[in-house]
């Protein structure tokens, strides 16, 4: 009776709960964050079962790896602190058992009621996809069809960095540890790989599973590398550079939007002659956009003048 | 057929070494006995998997791509061992000091 | 049972689970966890209404709306994680 691979399922949904549990009462915090780094990447194959092998890596490359990296600097900035705060009174916690238990009931009662296997709009996707410019139905959902959730998330990404530089304004940090002369030759080796990967990535997000977001995750690696080996450290005078970077993807983004709405269409609906040529660029420059600002989010603090006392390593 | 069962039996041994590796992970008594369980076993169980996978894989581009994985998967976990192990030494050395 | 149901029901318990320590944790870190357990939980949901016994093709939309919605998450643990950095840093100050 049973496929094999449904009890592949089941084992690997057991795990995940089990993880997430684990990541919630583990005691030391190191450990905490490096079981959801598991977790993380443990859902990845979970995705890939549910055939969505987009939603994988883009939860591999984000939603795990750089994370977990934002999360571990976190960690040792913060290491002073007691790990352990004034606990919650035993009600509270079952109060709150009690209603997430509710929650969790009725939300399995409303899935279990519902019919899985909906057509959904995988139909529509499918007659448009000759005229949106790509051959890969997520991509040309993203960058053609609802191209202006895109954009509110490339906005999104700007806000975050511009929250990050305002609240991290003037904090000392912990200064970045050196972390040896192998690392940094590993770093050198890896980095024009890691470039390729990225444009690799971005490339074939036309027609095949990858794209601006997983490619822009890829190239942000780039930036964690470079600053974590101290082959390059932010400098104040850098500032102009990273704030167009950060910029440059909604820029060029909004400005296809408006020319195509001053055709006389509507603001996202490219000419089908020129929706590869389109959908390209915009992809592109959101690409670069998405790296520096996701490195900028893992270095946190904007690099200001820093007295010479703090400079060295 | 017999390609199918070798690289079945490559995945396998691979899968075998990977336990082996971790049972090292949970069984030994301090941090660098574990770093030499895992480096070694689990880069011997990489290089079986990738082994058989690139027996059943259809074109040269699929090969060419598992080579590259194992490729920067041996080479990232060499680095994480030894930034680890460089941890530990360190950590020890303030302790003793 | 299909692999559908099942991970629907795991992304429901993660969910369940991650809700549960967001509301009952203290730490500030291991809230945001819980919060970030709760995203993938309804990233599960959003994923295996698109999902298709394997014959037919997986709806792209929910794919394309998990996509956005990792990158906005990213985007709130940033900030939330910096905001995590300075209030560390100012109690640390005023123990001086």
């Amino acid at each position: 009776m049973a496929d094999p691979l449904l009890i592949f399922d089941a084992l690997l949904g057991v795990a995940l709960i089990a993880l997430a549990i684990a990541v919630l009462v583990v005691r030391d915090r190191f450990a905490m964050i490096v079981l959801f780094i598991i977790f993380g990447l443990m859902t990845a194959l979970a995705w890939v079962r549910l055939s969505a092998p987009d939603v994988a890596l883009a939860e591999a490359a984000i939603g795990t790896g750089l994370a977990g990296a934002l999360m571990l600097k976190t960690l040792h900035h913060i290491r002073a602190a007691p790990a352990a705060p004034v606990p919650v009174s035993v009600g509270v916690v079952f109060a709150n058992m009690g209603f997430c238990a509710m929650v969790f009931v009725g939300l399995a009662i409303a899935f279990m009621a519902t019919s899985l296997e909906a057509p959904g709009l995988a139909p529509q996707v499918a007659q448009n996809i000759d005229a949106s410019g790509v051959a890969h139905p997520v991509t040309a959902v993203l960058l053609n069809f609802r191209a202006y959730d895109t954009l509110m998330e490339v906005v999104v990404l700007l806000a975050a960095i511009i929250a990050v530089w305002m609240i991290e304004r003037g904090i000392e940090q912990a200064p970045a540890r050196h972390l040896g002369e192998i690392y940094r030759g590993f770093a050198r080796l890896a980095l024009p790989a890691i470039v390729v990967i990225g444009t690799y990535l971005l490339w074939v997000g036309a027609y095949a599973p990858g794209g601006a977001f997983q490619g822009g995750a890829a190239l942000a690696a780039v930036g964690l590398l470079l600053l974590l080996s101290g082959l390059y450290r932010p400098q104040p005078a850098h500032r102009p550079i990273a704030r167009l970077g950060f910029v440059l993807g909604i820029a060029v983004f909004a400005s296809v939007a408006l020319l195509v709405a001053s055709g006389g269409r509507l603001p996202f609906e490219y000419p089908p002659a020129h929706a590869k040529t389109l959908i390209l660029l915009i992809e592109g420059v959101v690409t670069i956009s998405i790296a520096v600002t996701l490195a900028a989010l893992f270095h946190g603090r904007e690099p200001e003048a820093i007295p010479v006392s703090e400079t060295r390593a | 057929m017999i390609l199918d069962i070798l690289a079945l039996t490559l995945i396998a041994l691979g899968a075998a070494f990977f336990v082996a590796g971790t049972i090292g992970l949970l069984r030994f008594p301090d941090t660098l006995c574990r770093l030499h369980a895992l480096t070694k076993a689990d880069g011997l169980g990489m290089g079986l998997t990738c082994l058989g996978v690139t027996l059943l894989a259809g074109s040269a581009g699929e090969i060419a791509r598992i080579l590259l994985i194992w490729f920067f998967v041996a080479a990232s976990s060499a680095i994480c061992g030894h930034l680890i192990a460089r941890h530990v030494r360190r950590a020890t050395d303030t302790e003793e000091r | 049972m299909s692999s559908g149901m099942i991970f629907g029901l795991t992304g429901l318990a993660i969910f369940t689970i991650g809700l549960f320590g967001a509301l009952v944790m203290v730490e500030p870190l291991r809230r945001v966890l819980a919060l970030k357990l709760c995203s993938v939980g309804g990233g599960f949901m959003l994923v295996v209404a698109a999902w298709r016994a394997p014959p037919e093709v997986a709806d792209p939309v929910p794919h394309a709306l998990v996509i956005t919605g990792i990158v906005v998450m990213i985007s709130a643990t940033a900030v939330a994680l910096a905001l995590i950095r300075r209030l560390h840093t100012l109690e640390h100050d005023s123990d001086d």
